[in-house]
């Protein structure tokens, strides 16, 4: 007859979801790698290899800003960075969002035939999502370089401008990524709000542009109401050296808290519940 | 201390069709009141109410008909299932082979391919870089292993996977069927290799229809059947019993 085992943590404990977690963050060589191959296997064979999104960002970019600069009258020399960045921005959290919401479905195989921590396909999304996120970046040097803006020591903060990015990304996959595996709705919904997401957040419309016209000044107040928008704000503001509005950051701040314990509790309750969903 | 505990566990998995796995039904669900019996999910009871213990030295056979649980109560034993009733604990580094064609990626090298393999059982790069000659050679695949994987054949993968996880030294060995698909040479090797193994290093579990391999690898067996276990007891009784004859004086006399 085996032992009782009466001081073995159940499925659903802090315990087992902290463990997790910290086990997948050991894992780091393994989704380190896994997240570099993830690149390199997009664009394999390819002649420029990894370096087709930068390529492709610096594309849509200009022709975004060129399009859009015109159609609000904007000068290009502000607006194409503006545009850039905060297109370089928006890739990151889209994808984080996007791929969050198909972490474990699309990790099915491994999920259900090999034991690892389901933190580490999280981590392995956010990494990939990060290394992107350096691709496109090299746009932003390109065009700060043609398009000197005013950037000066606030440039310091786009690091925990990232840093915040980087743990909301996480979080935000956990939790859609456990909800979608159950609920196969999910994927699509987010799909097609994302589309939405875009045009309401200041991307290629100015904020500030919008209040300045009476007509259109309340409905664009409406866009204080995307948590997007603080977000793309804390990192844009000191990539192009405008005025820091602390606002953002207490938002940005807020919901980071907020989600960061939503996923905690999700993957405290459901963790064990997804190798049986997916 | 390698040990596998395992106590009154169970592991139902619930069906959802296209209907209950969505959102709508769960939502329109709440506001309609139940609906006959599709308002609650299917279930499969896979496993029912497993009790067992092992330690370090065990080298336990699984035996039982297709769809009594065998795969079940291995991924229950790997940690993949956490059970939805009972407890398990798993204590040691687990070195599973399920389905060769996961965590394989085709498009990458055979090489490549044993690093990720390797990473993901718990080692390091560096232990899996002193290693890679080492099962390079076990697997004789020589100049192939820097092809993409998916010029590979069925047998060729399996040198590859049971190349990689009798190498990373697993305490807690776990395989299932389907090792079938490699040729009688490479067999005997594999045989070899996985004997020093358990010899050397602690526990294995096997889930197999071949009797011959089982008589060669384990001492003890589990019968299965429709998701409990129907006995646990020294290899010769369970596959006496299970077969209706002595199937290792059969062997034997072979």
């Amino acid at each position: 007859m085996p032992p009782p085992l009466p001081d073995e943590p159940g499925p659903r404990s802090w315990s087992r979801a902290f463990g997790d977690l910290r086990q997948g963050w050991k894992q780091r060589p393994l989704w380190g790698y896994l997240g570099w191959q993830d690149i390199k296997q997009r664009y394999r064979r390819s002649v420029l290899g990894p370096l087709w999104i930068s390529v492709t960002m610096a594309v849509v970019a200009t022709a975004m800003g060129i399009l859009y600069g015109a159609l609000f009258g904007e000068d290009i020399a502000t607006f194409l960075p503006y545009v850039a960045t905060g297109l370089l921005i928006w890739y990151f959290i889209n994808g984080c969002i996007l791929e969050g919401s198909e972490v474990f479905i699309a990790n099915e195989g491994l999920i259900r035939f090999l034991p690892a921590p389901l933190s580490l396909h999280i981590y392995r999304l956010v990494w990939r999502q990060s290394l992107f996120f350096v691709h496109n970046l090299v746009v932003w040097a390109v065009l700060i370089l043609i398009f000197p803006q005013p950037l000066g020591w606030s440039l310091l903060l786009a690091i925990p401008a990232f840093a915040l990015l980087v743990l909301n990304g996480a979080w935000i996959s956990v939790l859609t990524g456990i909800i979608a595996t159950r609920f196969r709705d999910i994927p699509p919904i987010i799909a097609s709000l994302s589309q939405l997401l875009f045009f309401m957040t200041p991307i290629v419309w100015q904020y500030e542009t919008l209040l300045r016209n009476p007509a259109v000044a309340e409905r664009a107040r409406i866009a204080e109401l995307n948590p997007v928008m603080h977000f793309v704000e804390i990192l844009r503001q000191p990539m192009l050296g405008q005025e820091i509005a602390w606002r953002h950051w207490y938002i940005a701040g807020a919901i980071t808290v907020v989600g960061i314990g939503a996923a905690l509790v999700c993957l405290r309750n459901y963790r064990s519940r997804v190798a049986y969903w997916v | 201390m390698v040990s596998i505990d395992i106590q009154g566990a169970s592991v139902d998995f619930p069906i959802f069709d296209a209907k209950t796995r969505s959102l709508k039904k769960a939502v329109l669900g709440k506001a309609g009141g139940r609906i006959g019996t599709d308002s609650k999910v299917p279930i499969i009871e896979a496993l029912r109410d497993i009790s067992l213990s092992l330690r370090k030295g065990d080298r336990v056979a699984l035996v039982g008909h297709n769809g009594a649980g065998k795969s079940t109560l291995l991924r229950l034993m790997s940690g993949i299932y956490e059970p939805t009733r009972g407890r398990a604990r798993i204590i040691g580094k687990v070195a599973p082979v399920f389905d060769l064609a996961v965590g394989m990626d085709p498009e990458i090298s055979g090489l490549e391919n044993i690093l990720i393999r390797g990473l993901f059982l718990g080692m390091t790069r560096k232990e899996m870089d002193a290693r890679v000659d080492d099962i390079a050679a076990f697997t004789e695949l020589g100049d192939y292993l820097d092809m993409p994987l998916r010029t590979y054949s069925t047998g060729m993968r399996v040198r590859l996977a049971l190349g990689v996880v009798t190498s990373v030294d697993p305490e807690i060995l776990l395989l299932d069927e389907g090792i079938g698909a490699v040729d009688a040479e490479f067999l005997a090797k594999a045989r070899d290799r996985l004997k020093e193994l358990v010899e050397r290093s602690g526990m294995l579990v096997f889930a197999s229809h071949s009797d011959e391999f089982l008589a060669d690898l384990c001492s003890t067996a589990i019968w299965m059947e429709h998701g409990t276990i129907r006995e646990h007891g020294p290899l010769r009784e369970v596959l006496h019993h299970y077969k209706g004859r002595d199937v290792l004086a059969e062997i034997e006399a072979r």
